[in-house]
C-alpha cells in the first residue's frame, strides 16, 4: 500500500510560489501587497447577523442549496443589478465559497477528453480544476495591447472553437481589466456559433469602477448556457466566511447539486445568515469600500506612471498588473520580498503570458500603499 | 463630481496627504489641487487643520468634560449671544446647540479635574443666562475626529495568496 498520486493529480503542479511564500512567512515587517483579500471587516450588519443566529443556536445543516431565504434574496439582487431572473429554486446554488461553485461546475459537466478553454492571465484554480476533473486546457491569450479584454480574433487565434466550455473572469483577477456590454457581445456571438458554455466567475463585478459590470448572462442566448459564479468574499471583505453561489439553468444547478450534497452538503449557515443580512442592508458599505479602492488604485496607477513602469490602467477588481522591471518575475519578487520586505505575486502564477508581470493588489491601506510602492522605487533604482 | 467634492473627503480623512498624493488619489493636476484647496481655505469651507491625538499618551494628561447647559432667553438674548459670551473662553474646546434634554453642548479641556469644575463653578454657571450645568468628565476616547484609537497592527492576513 502507497499514496501513490493519482494521475490526474500530477497533472496539477505544486504551487510555483511555494518558496516565496516560505520566504515572506520568515520575515516579519512584510507589507503585502500580494493577498488578494480586502483589508476592510465585513459590514456589522452582516457581522451582527452571524452573532445573532450563533446566540440563537441556528448552527444545523441547511437545504443542500442554501437557505431558502437567501436563493431569494440573490434572486432579487441579480434582478435588481442586471433585470435578469433566476427561479430561487431550481436555478441557485449556494456554495462555499465561489471556489466551490468552480470546482462543482468542472466536474459536473466535464470527461476526459474534453476541452476548456480558459482566458488567461486568470486566477490560477480554473486550470486544475479542469485538469483534476479530466478535462484537457486550452489556453485563451488576452494581450495587454487589446487591454486584457477577450476578442474575438483571440478566441479564434486560440483553438477555442473546438472546445466545450470558456472560462472567463472579468472584471479580472490579476489584470484589473473590465468588458462592457459592447465588448462582450462579439465574444457571445463566437460562444453561441460555436456552441460552447461559460463559465463565467464574476465575484468581482461589485469592484468596477468606470462602467457598470455586465453579467455576460445578459446577452441574448447566453442565460441558457451559462453558469455565473459569484460570493460574498471581495465586495463584501467576507472571505474567511467562505460563502458564494452559482447561477445556471435548472438542470446545470442540479448536476452541481449531485456532488454538492456528498462533499459540501449544505455551505456555512452562519455565513448563509451573514450573506442573507450583507444583500438586505450593506450596499452603503460596498459602496464605500469600492470608493476607497478607486482612489487607491489611481494611486498606485499614478506611482507606477512615475516609476515608468507600464502598468495597464486596471478599471476593476483591486488588483494592477504592471510589467515586470526584470524578465524573471518570480526572481523579482522574491528579491523584493528579501530585500525590501514588499510582497507582490509574480504574473507567471496566472498562467501563460504574466511572466512578464507583477499582480499588485491595493486591497490595503493607502498608508502601507505609498511605503510599498516607495520601496518598489528604491528597489527598482 | 467636483474637485472640491473629491478634495475634501479626503482632508478630512488626513490633512497631511500631499498635494501630490491628492492628486495621485483624485486624477487631478497637482495645480488643480492646490488651487482647489486655497479656495476652501478662503471660502471658510476648511477652518484650519489639526492633529488628533490620543491623550492616554501623553504626559501630564489633559482632562476633558463635556458639559450639559440649559439656558433660559429674553427678548434681548438669544442662543448666538450666549453662544458668542461661551466661545470666547479659551477653556472652551467645542460648543454646540443641541435638540433634546438640554440646550448647549460644550467641551472644555483643563490641566486638572480641579481646574475643569472650578470654570464651571465660577466663569459659567454666573452666566445669568444658564440655568443647569450637568458635567460629564472623559474617561476614555475611543474614537476621535473619525479616527480610532487602536494599535491597528491586527492584519492577520497571508502574506501571499496561492
Amino acid at each position: 500500500m502507497s499514496f501513490e498520486e493519482s494521475e490526474r493529480l500530477e497533472t496539477v503542479p505544486p504551487s510555483g510560489i511555494r518558496r516565496y511564500f516560505e520566504l515572506a512567512e520568515e520575515q516579519d515587517d512584510i507589507i503585502s501587497l500580494g493577498v488578494g483579500e480586502p483589508d476592510f471587516a465585513p459590514p456589522w450588519a452582516a457581522r451582527d447577523a452571524a452573532i445573532e443566529s450563533l446566540e440563537r443556536g441556528k448552527t444545523s445543516y441547511t437545504p443542500n442549496r442554501g437557505l431558502r431565504e437567501l436563493r431569494e434574496e440573490i434572486v432579487a439582487h441579480v434582478h435588481d443589478r442586471y433585470d435578469l431572473d433566476y427561479d430561487a429554486d431550481e436555478e441557485v446554488l449556494v456554495t462555499a465559497g465561489a471556489s466551490e461553485a468552480v470546482d462543482l461546475a468542472f466536474r459536473a459537466f466535464h470527461d476526459p477528453g474534453d476541452t476548456v478553454a480558459v482566458v488567461q492571465p486568470s486566477y490560477l484554480s480554473y486550470v486544475p480544476a479542469a485538469r483534476l476533473a479530466g478535462a484537457d486546457v486550452v489556453d485563451v491569450q488576452t494581450r495587454r495591447e487589446d487591454e486584457f479584454k477577450l476578442t474575438r480574433e483571440v478566441l479564434e487565434a486560440s483553438g477555442a472553437a473546438e472546445a466545450d466550455t470558456l472560462v472567463l473572469c472579468y472584471p479580472n483577477n490579476p489584470t484589473g481589466a473590465t468588458m462592457t456590454r459592447e465588448e462582450l457581445e462579439p465574444v457571445a456571438e463566437f460562444v453561441r456559433e460555436h456552441d460552447l458554455r461559460v463559465f463565467a466567475d464574476e465575484i468581482y463585478a461589485a469592484l468596477s469602477y468606470e462602467h457598470d459590470h455586465t453579467s455576460i448572462a445578459t446577452l441574448p442566448g447566453m442565460r441558457e448556457r451559462t453558469v455565473v459564479f459569484n460570493g460574498f468574499s471581495k465586495a463584501y471583505a467576507m472571505t474567511g466566511l467562505r460563502l458564494g453561489y452559482a447561477l445556471a439553468p435548472p438542470e446545470a444547478i442540479e448536476s452541481m447539486n449531485r456532488i454538492h450534497q456528498y462533499t459540501m452538503l449544505s455551505a456555512p449557515t452562519t455565513a448563509q445568515h451573514a450573506a442573507i443580512e450583507a444583500l438586505r442592508n450593506c450596499e452603503d458599505d460596498v459602496a464605500e469600500m469600492r470608493e476607497q479602492y478607486d482612489r487607491r488604485r489611481n494611486f498606485v496607477l499614478s506611482r507606477f506612471e512615475e516609476m515608468g513602469i507600464d502598468c495597464f490602467p486596471a478599471s476593476g477588481a483591486f488588483y494592477v498588473f504592471p510589467e515586470c522591471p526584470w524578465d524573471d518575475s518570480e526572481a523579482f519578487a522574491e528579491a523584493l520580498i528579501e530585500e525590501q520586505g514588499v510582497a507582490v505575486v509574480p504574473g507567471g502564477v496566472f498562467g501563460n503570458g504574466g511572466e512578464s508581470h507583477l499582480r499588485v493588489t491595493y486591497a490595503t491601506g493607502l498608508d502601507d500603499l505609498k511605503e510599498a510602492l516607495a520601496r518598489i522605487e528604491q528597489f527598482i533604482d | 463630481m467636483s474637485s472640491r467634492e473629491k478634495i475634501l473627503p479626503l482632508l478630512r480623512e488626513n490633512a497631511r496627504y500631499s498635494t501630490e498624493d491628492l492628486a495621485r488619489q483624485t486624477g487631478l493636476d497637482v495645480e488643480e489641487v492646490e488651487a482647489t484647496i486655497h479656495e476652501l481655505e478662503s471660502d471658510g469651507v476648511v477652518h484650519g487643520y489639526r492633529a488628533i491625538v490620543d491623550r492616554n499618551q501623553i504626559e501630564p494628561e489633559r482632562v476633558r468634560a463635556s458639559v450639559e447647559l440649559n439656558v433660559t432667553l429674553d427678548r434681548e438674548t438669544g442662543y448666538d449671544d450666549i453662544a458668542q459670551r461661551l466661545a470666547k473662553f479659551p477653556e472652551v474646546e467645542g460648543l454646540r446647540l443641541v435638540s433634546g434634554d438640554y440646550d448647549f453642548a460644550m467641551d472644555v479641556e483643563g490641566d486638572s479635574m480641579r481646574e475643569v469644575s472650578n470654570f464651571i463653578s465660577e466663569q459659567v454657571a454666573p452666566v445669568p443666562e444658564i440655568t443647569q450645568t450637568v458635567t460629564h468628565y472623559i474617561m476614555e476616547t475611543y474614537k476621535e475626529g473619525g479616527v480610532e484609537f487602536e494599535d491597528g497592527d491586527d492584519d492577520d492576513r497571508l502574506s501571499v495568496s496561492p
